[in-house]
């Protein structure tokens, strides 16, 4: 049987604005940290992938970290950036070809929502002349639909938001640290129906480092050993409705997550009811709302009740985005995916002081969403 | 010179349907025509009745590439509907004529073409497409 890819350290930089600091110096900041945090030097790290949306190339990074001529591939997959990164890591580690190596991800947005070039997507230029080039209008429109098809209540989104801010209080690299009710949620500026300004979340800055290790240097290393049980990145099947599309099937169809998820519990050997903790893609409430059913934790339309109920807060049966997710966290591209996976590591290794889920989670599970439409999910299990 | 479409190939040329595209070997019919010329794919002329199958409300105004009015003062706020022609395909457009808060998903709604800002000079308009509720049924 095949050994397990192991985490064996994990670095963050904390999110939201840091003046005065460039992304890729937040991304060298959370390398050292990972590296300190595995107990290892720099020249012990044999290969990397990284990348970022916004902060250059990841590859520069050796300039910085020392040019002891790595291999080190730059990796770009919008907002799945980070989860693309450790997949190909762990598959480097899982052919055999390397023991020891890294995945990373690093950005800095300007302020604002993002505004892309239609061209960049395959687009005529009057899609975003006319104003549809703005991803808010695709979350808008997909949780729209999703309420109405399972009758779930605008309240439920504000339900979610109120649950991240409240665990991004506990979190040392969370962005917003303080609570928000919800009646403000609720009543705050709708940006794209039927979602508020405290319902999406913001581009942002910050960094995540993760070292992986094959099991047998994990051992060496004698450091506690998070074992990866699946690491799948999938990208959207036929019929699924997707950002920046200016048409979409009548006859719909599955989602990338779907796929992903699929194909992450088969590689595990589990199913949902295993795992102890998650961490989904929250771009926005509705976001998080229609992952839950998407990775298999719930029933659509069961979401209401969940947070009504509170069974996924830290206390409760899945504790889901314990860190506050992308609404507390903000959202810099090429890192998100990876403080999911970073939050994992806390959890299960019992060290995430005021927000550590209690009963000693031994399973934890990460989903990524991104543009055009890609999902990466991890399994990690203590 | 009176208002233009605001691009080539968007309307046929009465401009009273859209042009959308079909594969020849899969049927599969979207919108709009891609930019590069492909055999595979034939222009097909779109239905002009639908119905809403989800619609949000763009409330602020947007950045470029957008050449539509946002100054705080004049922008207001437009519905963004995917509008599902049976058959066809769901189209993504604007929707006229309804108050955004009035907006239903499965309302009845037909073709039209509206001026991306409507107090610019009529030469300098813009048409894009909408579709507005069908009236008295």
């Amino acid at each position: 049987m095949m050994s397990d890819v192991c985490i064996v350290g994990a670095g963050i930089h904390p999110f939201g604005r840091t003046e005065g600091r460039d992304g890729m110096d937040q991304g060298i900041f959370a390398v050292r940290q990972a590296l300190a945090d595995s107990g290892i030097e720099w020249k012990d790290v044999e290969f990397a992938f990284g990348g970022s949306a916004a902060s250059g190339s990841a590859d520069n990074m050796v300039s910085q970290l020392g040019l002891t001529g790595i291999q080190f591939i730059n990796v770009s997959n919008g907002c799945a950036t980070g989860g693309s990164a450790l997949n190909a890591a762990v598959s480097a580690i899982k052919s055999g070809e390397y023991e020891m190596g890294m995945a990373v991800g690093f950005d800095k947005h300007p302020r604002g929502a993002f505004n892309a070039d239609p061209s960049a997507y395959g687009l005529p230029n009057w899609y975003g002349e006319a104003g549809y080039m703005l991803t808010v209008q695709f979350f808008g429109a997909k949780i729209m639909r999703y309420l109405h098809e399972h009758d779930i209540s605008r309240e439920t989104l504000g339900r979610v938001a109120e649950k991240a801010f409240r665990n991004g209080v506990k979190t040392d690299h969370a962005w917003r640290r303080s609570e928000v009710d919800l009646d403000t949620i609720m009543n705050a500026p709708m940006i794209c129906d039927p979602l508020t300004k405290y319902m999406f979340c913001s581009p942002a800055e910050g960094a995540v480092a993760l070292i992986l290790a094959s099991e047998k240097k994990a051992r060496e290393l004698g450091v506690p050993i998070i074992r990866l049980k699946s690491s799948v990145m999938r990208t959207r099947p036929p019929g699924s409705f997707e950002v920046f599309a200016a048409s979409i099937d009548n006859e719909r169809g599955g989602t990338a997550t779907g796929i992903a998820s699929k194909a992450a519990f088969e590689q595990a050997g589990m199913g949902p009811e295993d795992i102890d903790i998650a961490q989904l893609q929250d771009t926005e409430s509705g976001a998080e709302i229609m992952h839950m059913a998407e990775n298999g934790f719930c029933k659509p339309g069961e979401q209401e009740q969940w947070l009504l109920e509170g069974r996924s807060d830290i206390t409760g049966q899945l504790p889901i985005n314990t860190d506050g997710g992308c609404l507390a966290c903000g959202e810099p591209i090429g890192a998100s995916g990876l403080r999911q996976v970073y939050e994992n590591v806390v959890q299960l290794r019992g060290t995430a002081g005021a927000r550590q889920v209690p009963g000693n989670p031994k399973t934890a599970y990460t989903q990524v969403y991104g543009a055009p439409g890609v999902s990466a999910v991890t399994i990690l299990q203590r | 010179m009176s208002a233009q479409p605001i691009a080539d190939n968007l309307f046929t040329e009465d401009m009273s349907a859209l042009i959308g595209a079909r594969n020849r070997e899969t049927g599969q019919i979207f919108f709009p025509l891609p930019l590069t010329p492909d055999d595979n794919i034939e222009p097909v002329t779109l239905g002009t009745r639908g119905t809403v199958w989800t619609y949000t409300v763009q409330r602020f105004p947007p950045k470029p590439p957008y050449i539509g009015p946002t100054d705080p003062e004049r922008f207001k706020p437009y519905v963004v509907a995917y509008v599902s022609l049976p058959g066809q395909t769901m189209v993504e457009s604007r929707l006229t004529g309804v108050e955004p808060d009035d907006v239903k998903i499965g309302m009845e709604v037909e073709f039209t073409v509206i001026p991306l800002d409507p107090d610019a000079p009529l030469e300098e308009q813009k048409l894009i497409h909408a579709f507005k509720p069908v009236q008295g049924e």
